[in-house]
């Protein structure tokens, strides 16, 4: 989807040029940030206070005004087990994505020489083919008379005996549509390490694991935790895959906030769902931040 | 035993290039095939059908349009507040940075199914009729974010003297503006552009809670996803996916050349 922001996002902003300070200023942050305000923030607020929406005693199936915290319990009551299978399916996608996606971050950092910018190209590129149809491409791939599920079923590595319509499926899915969002954050910090300090760990007699886990791990957390927040929170969110690969039994919390918003038209329990789900996510990533001491991120 | 440790990491990297592109080859094989039912998940006859009556099946084409179209509007809209705000940041001081930087980053660090659910809370809210601009509206909304960091990016990569020779040699602030600060930048907004269209014509989930009747190319996809995908679906993705390659490969070849150029002389 959007994969150049996160190079940038984790960019170090130096100050370019003299500042001035003005009132003309305002002219120009005021439209933009205005429709922020009006289309993401207040919506935000007013997601939170419909969740907390009352049945009306007139009009049943409509809701009206009410601080009913309630809402909040009966909807986590009844679909923690999407809530906490959106996390592992997520948490598993992105521990993955992370393993694929490094090694081909540091090749395009290190070793790709005059084709570094056509493998940033190729790595973007599959982006400008539909996201749907690339996942719906995956139903054909992971058939189950086709060539993967048939070679992990001969060599017995399938619980079920198939891929599609399990979990297994689900992840393969996330983890697949996401990749670029961990390459590029990943990349973006591998280039930034002084090669050097690499070759210093080699001339000093460390093995080339020692290096690794010594110097370039350490050196490319901003990536780790970029690349890492950026592929779990949309897969967290993500109900494209599960409703195309999964089944009825795989359903991530996406797939409920859907249904109930759009089908069920049970507007307060979806809303307490994705009100939810934004706390969630933010206690997650605030921690997470903390604890692996990248600040810099915003 | 040492050239498979010295190209083991080239090897992998290949292979997961590779990995990517494997669904976008089926989607652009399967434009070719001949489905036996309604479902084009089984490689059945070779034919050119679905090219040759790309807008065979009703609403297809009407949806692609329909996209491209709010594709358009929004990227445009989007660009000039986002460029604004991009500029802001870089060029000026000023009170609420923080804050600036810290709205900006939100709508690209949150769930989708959030933004469209709650888009969606405040349209029910206000008893907006949902469709074109409602998606609009969303559209631009997640898009500006993006534009913002792309052309700060390239604001702050930008050599200040060249800003400071155009004043050494008298030229207005409007006049150093227009013959030197906008063409420098102009690639950047052209690329934060060419995104923007790009995430507003393959959004899904945030159009989905906010078209109301709307359908736009990934809603239509989403609905045949049910019912069977007919491949001219997969010819018009394959389509958009080539010229866009082609666009982005052409721009990389021209500023190759061109740097390549300046160096000789």
């Amino acid at each position: 989807m959007a994969p150049i922001v996160p190079v940038a996002s984790v960019a170090p902003v130096h100050v370019s040029g003299p500042k001035r300070s003005s009132r003309s200023v305002y002219i120009l942050l005021i439209p933009g940030l205005a429709w922020l305000a009006v289309f993401f923030l207040i919506p935000l607020f007013t997601l939170f206070m419909t969740s907390l929406q009352k049945e009306s005693a007139s009009k049943p199936g409509t809701y009206v005004f009410g601080i009913q915290l309630s809402n909040y319990a009966n909807a986590l009551a009844e679909y923690w087990p999407q809530f906490l299978r959106s996390f592992v399916y997520a948490g598993l996608a992105t521990i993955l994505a992370l393993a694929i996606a490094y090694p081909l971050a540091y090749f395009i950092a290190f070793k790709a020489g005059n084709w570094r910018s056509l493998m940033l190209v190729l790595v973007v590129a599959p982006a400008f083919a539909s996201f749907l149809l690339r996942t719906y491409a995956w139903k054909t791939i992971l058939a189950d008379d086709g060539v993967v599920t048939s070679t992990l079923n001969s060599l017995h590595l399938l619980p079920d005996g198939r891929i599609l319509n399990t979990g297994i499926a689900v992840v393969a899915g996330l983890t697949y549509n996401f990749l670029p969002f961990m390459i590029l954050p990943l990349f973006a910090s591998l280039d930034r390490i002084d090669y050097r300090l690499i070759e210093a760990g080699s001339d000093l007699y460390a093995s080339p694991a020692k290096v690794f886990w010594r110097v370039t791990w350490p050196l490319s957390m901003p990536g780790i935790v970029a690349g890492t927040l950026l592929t779990f929170i949309p897969a967290a969110g993500d109900f494209i895959n599960a409703e195309l690969l999964g089944s009825a039994k795989d359903r991530m919390i996406g797939n409920v906030i859907q249904t109930n918003f759009i089908e069920f038209r049970d507007y307060p329990t979806a809303s307490a769902l994705s009100f939810a789900l934004m706390a969630a996510i933010l206690i997650l990533v605030f921690g997470y931040i903390r604890r692996s001491g990248t600040e810099d991120l915003v | 035993m040492r050239w498979i440790r010295k190209n083991i990491i080239g090897a992998i990297a290949i292979l997961v290039l590779v990995y990517l592109f494997i669904p976008i080859a089926v989607v652009i094989a399967f434009s070719f095939n001949k489905p036996e039912g309604k479902f084009n998940l089984q490689w059945n006859e070779f034919s050119f059908n679905a090219w040759t009556q790309i807008c065979g099946v009703p609403g297809v084409c009407q949806s692609f349009l329909t996209s491209v179209q709010l594709g358009l509007i929004s990227t445009v809209i989007a660009t000039v507040l986002g460029t604004m705000i991009a500029f802001a940041l870089v060029r000026y001081r000023f009170r609420g940075r923080s804050s600036t930087n810290l709205l900006i980053f939100m709508p690209m660090a949150a769930p989708e199914v959030v933004m469209g659910s709650s888009l969606l809370a405040l349209f029910l809210n206000l008893r907006f009729p949902l469709g074109t601009v409602t998606v609009m509206i969303a559209h631009i909304m997640f898009i500006i974010s993006f534009v913002v960091v792309a052309v700060k990016a390239r604001l702050q990569g930008m050599d200040p003297k060249l800003e400071e020779a155009a004043r050494d040699l008298y030229a207005g602030p409007a006049a150093t503006f227009r013959y030197v600060t906008f063409p420098l930048v102009l690639p950047g907004i052209i690329g934060a552009a060419l995104l923007g269209f790009s995430l507003s014509f393959d959004d899904f989930i945030i159009s989905f809670f906010n078209a109301g009747t709307l359908v736009t190319f990934p809603i239509y996809i989403w609905g045949a996803a049910q019912r069977g995908i007919p491949p001219q679906v997969n010819a018009l993705a394959s389509l958009v996916f080539i010229s866009a390659l082609a666009i982005v490969l052409g721009a990389q070849l021209y500023s190759w050349r061109r740097r390549r150029s300046l160096a000789t002389h």
